[in-house]
């Protein structure tokens, strides 16, 4: 037992899991799951500069940070009680892919060779970093939700909206890894 | 919920839309109970690998089941579930009825869409997995997280000049 849950989990079993919290919040508190409207949360609390988007009672809504200060701790204690302990096993074309851009290093969930303090202060990584965490926050909220509630709770309750969505995320996925990052990681 | 705000700001929507969670809002160890789901969920993040950015590469380049896995059987699982609460018109554990919010259609989630794909490829990661990879010790995620809050605040300021 021991032994299973500290590989990799499966597919079959995590997503079940991610989409048992849908109920799960639901009946425990008439939440719906969502997790970008923390970003907004966040906002509102720190710095609502008087604008109407950030003006209402973000107090109401503290569930959802208790709920993201969660997975961050889930964070530490999956890696710290429960490791994978083997590297990332991924498919042999975007291991040579990414090879060429010097990228070699599997042992981290984030891919550490252009992800870490150094090559934040260089181009690569400040369009990695900081430029895609923008492009996260502001189209997150501009399409009023993320993955989680649009493409699983959205999806779920069978909101058309957020298929529309959905279909959005991954279109402009697709356009950025495949057209537009190699650039980036040659950089 | 609140992401599904109307596009005039001028209406009270917020309040409108918190109505039904008032009674047990502000009893701090109630909302205990989604740092537990959280700290479950964040491990299943990270146990499944879903918050790789090699998985979501992969998953971009079509060279991987995994996420598609993931994704598909969650959202199959929750329209079982939601169809099984409204079914039953199962209510919540302090008895109150379970309320749906349909989401309306606006222009944003194409435009906002897109730009979140973008961001999405690039930081190989949505809003979720940001919190845990800063757990998992990739602590200059928390730039990343920055910056997407910043995001997140460009627009709530350009809102009523952007396109809905």
């Amino acid at each position: 037992m021991i032994e299973f849950i500290k590989q990799p989990w499966p597919w079959y079993v995590a997503g079940p899991l991610i989409g048992l919290t849908v109920p799960l919040l639901l009946i425990l508190g008439n939440k719906s799951f969502g997790i970008s409207s923390s970003l907004r949360h966040i906002c509102a609390a720190c710095m609502p500069a008087n604008i109407p988007f950030f003006k209402y009672d973000w107090k109401k809504e503290v569930w959802n940070l208790f709920f993201v200060t969660g997975i961050f701790v889930g964070g530490v204690v999956a890696v710290h009680l429960v490791p994978n302990t083997d590297p990332i096993v991924i498919n042999p074309d975007l291991a040579e892919e990414l090879g060429g851009y010097g990228i070699n290093n599997y042992t981290n969930l984030v891919p550490i060779d252009i992800m870490n303090w150094e090559t934040l202060f260089t181009l690569k990584g400040f369009i990695l970093m900081v430029i895609g965490g923008f492009f996260v926050g502001f189209g997150t909220r501009y399409a009023g939700g993320c993955t989680s509630g649009h493409a699983i709770m959205g999806l779920s309750n069978l909101q058309w909206p957020s298929l529309v969505a959905t279909i959005s995320f991954m279109v402009g996925g697709f356009i950025m890894a495949n057209l537009i990052l190699p650039f980036i990681l040659s950089l | 919920m609140l992401k599904n705000i109307d596009i005039k700001p001028q209406r009270k929507n917020s309040t409108e839309q918190c109505i039904h969670e008032r009674s047990f809002q502000y009893k701090p160890y109630n909302n205990l109970k989604y740092l537990v789901v959280g700290i479950l969920f964040g491990i299943v993040f990270v146990k499944a690998e879903v918050i790789s950015w090699f998985r979501i590469q992969e998953m971009f380049r079509l060279q991987s089941f995994h996420m598609y896995g993931v994704i598909g059987s969650a959202v199959l699982v929750g329209m079982i579930s939601v169809f099984i609460i409204k079914k039953f018109n199962i209510k919540t554990i302090h008895g109150e009825k379970i309320v749906f919010n349909s989401k309306k259609f606006n222009k944003g989630q194409i435009y906002g869409g897109l730009i979140f794909g973008l961001g999405w490829a690039l930081t190989g990661a949505c809003p979720g997995p940001l919190f845990a990879q800063i757990g998992t010790g990739a602590t200059v995620i928390s730039i990343t997280l920055l910056s997407a809050v910043a995001g997140t605040w460009f627009y709530g300021f350009l809102r009523d000049k952007l396109p809905h």
